[in-house]
């Protein structure tokens, strides 16, 4: 990068590098939706204000005992055990022949973790501080990541990378798949469905409360509806991969933040949900069942 | 390895009239038992009754005298039962080599470690050529043959005691089901295997099956040696209709 660099490409750099950092908590987010999609074969409307909880415990450790890592653990540890919590006893007492209790009753949970949690820390904004800088990087006189960006990218790359691994490389991650996409076949095999089911919950709602503990510093702070626009952009982004690609959560959130962050650059923020309203619906025109789809059966 | 013994099972779907009433039924240790019948006679609700799948109203399943009425599904094949569902059972999504693995996953009563696993699927390759050639393929572009191959090979790589298998000719080319029903009765000779085999493709399960079994209306209307009941005209016209 060179000082000659015009405002109009510094401009640029700056919008783009910010839209991966936004991006990487999208693409976090969203795939915890797919998944959770991926064991319960559900959108769980609850994800947001389920993500908020263990932010407000994280929260109230780190305020209590300093230490921004302790926050995050617990939050991590709180979100796995909310997330078992709410399969095990609320979700699976629900019929499950047709989704919409499912739905309803996730709904409800909304309601009843926000309302609560506005009762119990009150309904306004917190400020919550980065354990990084947010003051940008200046490279050449350009402002690009700054720290904390990076940490949230490295994060996400982290977490992406571990799940990549879980997923296709040990037992447990063949028996995750195995049990989302053909429960009785696994059932026949001996592997634990409903346990499988458990576990997928964990760690889908364990992931969006890491999301959104990253989104919290970077936002107004925190309050009981800190997540929501968070959750509306990553379905998005999940509908857009396909609902049920990990990789797909995670090319279609880092472009729905790259392009959340230029029209709010180039635009205004306001228009921001508008372009990616518009792109969810090119892409659904295009590719109905999402970019990354797995291919249909092969029939004869 | 294992005998498997069905003492006045009755089954029903939902409030139905049972499908089955009072069936008794012993498949021998190592036995290979052919189970005929008419479409709807209830050999599929006795292959899921059995592994679980289809609530039992009454009567018992017992796997070398143990109980196993009151488990699930999952424990019943960690016990040593297996079934290869009617219809292709593979997970199209995964891979030839994923499909296999995850039937190495759960052998009766421990789990085994990573070369044992790999030995088991290795020896699977050798018998069904056409997967080892396809190992990383995806179920879903599998053909019907392969399919039956691969859903066969991973329920004896998981080396159950007892095997189920539920019309596992149906809708292939003769040769195919020659190939399969081969396979099985080497491993059943080689290993000990007892199996129980569901099938409409009579000719070809009595060929490799010691004892025949007649379902009709879900009871036992009939029950001899498969070389009887294949070269009994009367019999076979009697119960089987051809």
């Amino acid at each position: 990068m060179t000082p000659e660099m015009g405002p109009a490409v510094e401009r640029l750099v700056f919008l783009l590098s910010t839209g991966l950092a936004r991006g990487a908590v999208l693409a976090l987010f969203a795939l915890s939706l797919v998944i959770v999609y991926r064991a319960a074969r559900a959108v769980n409307f609850a994800q947001a204000a389920m993500a908020i909880v263990p932010v407000y415990v994280a929260f109230a450790v780190t305020s209590a005992s300093g230490s921004y890592w302790l926050g995050l653990a617990c939050a991590l540890v709180t979100g796995a055990l909310l997330g078992a919590v709410v399969e095990r006893w609320l979700l699976r007492l629900v019929p499950q022949d047709n989704p919409l209790p499912g739905i309803i009753v996730a709904i409800g949970l909304v309601m009843v973790l926000q309302a609560g949690l506005a009762i119990a820390f009150g309904p306004d904004h917190r400020p919550v501080h980065a354990p990084f800088s947010q003051r940008p990087f200046d490279v050449g006189g350009v402002s690009v990541l700054s720290p904390y960006d990076l940490f949230v990218l490295i994060v996400a790359a982290v977490v992406m990378g571990g799940f990549a691994i879980l997923f296709n490389r040990t037992s447990i991650g063949l028996q995750l798949r195995a049990a989302a996409f053909a429960p009785e076949t696994s059932r026949l095999l001996g592997v634990r469905v409903p346990r499988m089911v458990t576990l997928g919950w964990m760690l889908s709602i364990a992931t969006a409360a890491l999301a959104a503990l990253l989104l919290v510093p970077t936002g107004l702070g925190l309050d009981p509806h800190a997540a929501d626009v968070l959750f509306v952009n990553a379905f998005a982004a999940a509908v857009i991969g396909g609902l049920d690609s990990p990789v797909g959560a995670l090319v279609a959130g880092l472009v729905v933040g790259v392009l959340a962050s230029l029209v709010t650059g180039y635009a205004s923020a306001a228009t921001a949900p508008l372009a990616v309203l518009a792109l969810l619906t090119v892409v659904l025109l295009v590719r109905p069942h999402g970019l990354f789809a797995a291919r249909e059966a092969r029939t004869a | 390895m294992s005998t498997l013994t069905i003492e006045k099972l009755t089954v029903g779907h939902g409030d139905g009239a049972p499908v089955l009433h009072g069936l008794e039924l012993e498949v021998p240790d190592g036995g290979v038992v052919a189970l005929l019948g008419a479409n709807g006679a209830g050999k599929t609700t006795l292959l899921r009754s059995l592994m679980g799948l289809v609530p039992a109203r009454s009567g018992r399943v017992l796997l070398d005298g143990t109980d196993l009425t009151r488990l699930s599904t999952e424990d019943r094949v960690r016990r040593g039962l297996a079934l290869v569902p009617e219809g292709r059972s593979v997970v199209v999504e995964l891979t030839v080599a994923e499909n296999l693995r995850l039937g190495t996953l759960w052998k009766t009563g421990r789990k085994r470690k990573g070369p044992a696993r790999e030995a088991a699927v290795g020896q699977m390759y050798e018998l069904f050529e056409p997967l080892a050639r396809r190992r990383d393929a995806a179920g879903h572009t599998l053909s019907g043959g392969e399919r039956q191959m691969l859903a066969l090979a991973r329920a004896l790589v998981g080396e159950p005691d007892v095997l189920l298998l539920d019309e596992p000719s149906l809708g292939l080319a003769p040769l195919v089901v020659a190939q399969l029903l081969g396979v099985l009765r080497d491993q059943a000779e080689a290993t000990g295997l007892t199996v129980l085999l569901a099938e409409q493709n009579v000719t070809g399960a009595l060929s490799v099956a010691d004892r025949g079994v007649v379902l009709s209306l879900g009871e036992v209307v009939a029950d001899r040696p498969a070389a009887e009941l294949a070269a009994d005209p009367a019999l076979r016209h009697a119960y089987l209709g051809f």
